[in-house]
């Protein structure tokens, strides 16, 4: 059965559930234009987004102890049932995902800020090619999430095999140039760091394709669906 | 719904059969063919809000709407395959094996060890002092409060705690050895301490009996029971194990109902 729209009866319990809503909303709104700044900083070799992103990320962090906060309160006040139940539930789940990815979009930033002491390389369009389809996974797992949407969700879901194959093709490409010319080996292994980050944050959108799909449907996203 | 609902607990035997019951009260319809199988040796909630049918539903199981005037019930209902609203019932010996206990805790105005041996008694089951003395101390130890009132039986079973007297009129219940035991909102008048006493007691009991509850707690029902079956203006909407009933209930009615949507 997917998630109701009916109001509660009591309004408190219905707002709460929202502000929980909005939480994830604005969790998701940073951490996407913090992963989108990291990227075009690693592609600029710029230093200067740090504190930039070091500022969103105390945001993020903060709203995930909110939300946390939030989904205690729910749970010792209203005892959640089904869908409300769901909801809660993956909520937390959620934000803790996403706490992760703002954790490693910073990581990338400041790859960036090391990147800039080197001259540039081309190996660095590899990584913007993979940042595009992160940048797009994460995005539609968050719009799923706002319309509580299974199709986008499974979709994502499905993308991560491309996001660890282009991952390993990659990595194998990075070995070879490096073996070649043993002047890659400094920026390439920032590279790869950055590389290794964005699959993690594939890895972290496919586990909030499967809350929303949990969310929504009350059953888990199981491998027999993958093709 | 015409078909016999399902049995959520396909292991267990069924205990009760009802078959498109319904029950009017001086002509107007307070049930709509209610069809359910429900398991022996375990507990089944009946959760729905109030005038929605579960306790009508509930009282047809020990027949005490026979004593309302202008009540009509039909259909059919079994326990153990026997239809109890059979004209060979004696609705008094029914109500010793469909045992009941009501929101409010009743003892009667007599001893712990009369009103536990109260039954017995009128039921001819003890055939002598020692005998009865066995089935009352038995009976309260299922119902888990001999080790609080073994020294007192003379007492009132008025001078006892709300808890304790809903555990003595369980005890009550026990000792005239019921098939099935029916819970009207049996926490609903106690505090948190004697109602978690009152489930564990439940969930004890259920080794034995087949017991339905009926409770305007969710948490409660989620608690206590396997099956749960909700009610709704006099319909059986959606019954089934009670984890899915609150993880996953099938009817839009039911998940209102559940996380407080209800208009």
């Amino acid at each position: 059965m997917a998630l109701s729209r009916t109001a509660h009866i009591v309004t408190a319990y219905g707002e709460e559930l929202d502000q929980l809503a909005d939480d994830l909303a604005r969790m998701g709104g940073l951490v996407e234009t913090q992963l989108e700044k990291a990227i075009a900083a690693v592609v600029r070799r710029d230093a200067s987004v740090k504190p930039d992103i070091k500022a969103r990320e105390a945001q993020v962090n903060a709203l995930q102890v909110d939300v946390e906060k939030r989904v205690l309160r729910l749970f010792a006040l209203r005892q959640p049932l089904a869908t409300d139940l769901r909801m809660t539930i993956s909520a937390l789940k959620i934000a803790t995902d996403l706490e992760r990815v703002g954790d490693l979009a910073k990581n990338i930033a400041y790859r960036a800020g090391d990147l800039a002491g080197y001259a540039p390389v081309s190996l660095t369009q590899q990584v913007e090619r993979l940042g595009a389809i992160v940048i797009k996974q994460l995005r539609e797992v968050l719009d799923a999430l706002s319309s509580a949407d299974v199709e986008p969700a499974v979709r994502v879901w499905h993308s991560d095999d491309e996001v660890d194959e282009r991952y390993n093709t990659l990595v194998r490409e990075m070995l070879l140039s490096m073996t070649e010319d043993s002047g890659l080996v400094g920026p390439g292994v920032h590279i790869l760091f950055v590389a290794k980050n964005l699959e993690r944050i594939g890895d972290h959108a496919t586990n909030i394709a499967e809350a929303v799909h949990f969310m929504v449907t009350a059953s888990p996203l199981v491998e027999d669906g993958k093709s | 719904m015409t078909d016999a609902i399902h049995n959520p607990a396909d292991e267990l035997p069924i205990k009760v059969a009802a078959r498109d019951v319904t029950v009017s009260y001086s002509g107007k319809q307070a049930l709509h063919n209610v069809s359910i199988d429900i398991p022996d040796r375990s507990v089944t909630a009946f959760i729905g809000p109030s005038g929605c049918g579960k306790s009508t539903f509930l009282r047809c199981l020990n027949r005490m709407n026979d004593t309302i005037e202008g009540a009509k019930v039909g259909g059919s209902l079994t326990i153990d395959g026997q239809e109890i609203n059979d004209k060979s019932i004696d609705p008094v010996v029914l109500r010793a094996s469909v045992g009941m206990v009501f929101q409010k805790p009743n003892p009667f105005p007599k001893s712990i060890y009369d009103n536990v041996a109260y039954g017995p008694r009128i039921h001819g089951l003890a055939l002598s002092r020692p005998e009865l003395d066995e089935i009352v101390e038995n009976a309260l130890h299922k119902a888990g409060l001999w080790a609080e009132v073994s020294d007192r039986l003379a007492h009132p079973g008025t001078s006892l705690s709300g808890g304790q007297q809903q555990r003595l009129v369980i005890a009550r219940a026990i000792a005239v050895n019921p098939e099935v035991i029916l819970m009207d909102e049996p926490c609903s008048a106690l505090d948190p301490i004697a109602t978690a006493r009152i489930e564990e007691l439940i969930d004890e009991l259920r080794e034995n009996y087949c017991i339905i509850i009926v409770t305007h707690s969710m948490q409660q029902a989620a608690r206590v029971s396997q099956q749960t079956a909700f009610f709704h203006m006099g319909n059986l909407v959606e019954y089934g194990p009670t984890e899915d009933i609150f993880t996953n209930p099938r009817d839009t009615r039911t998940q209102d109902y559940i996380t407080g949507r209800f208009g």
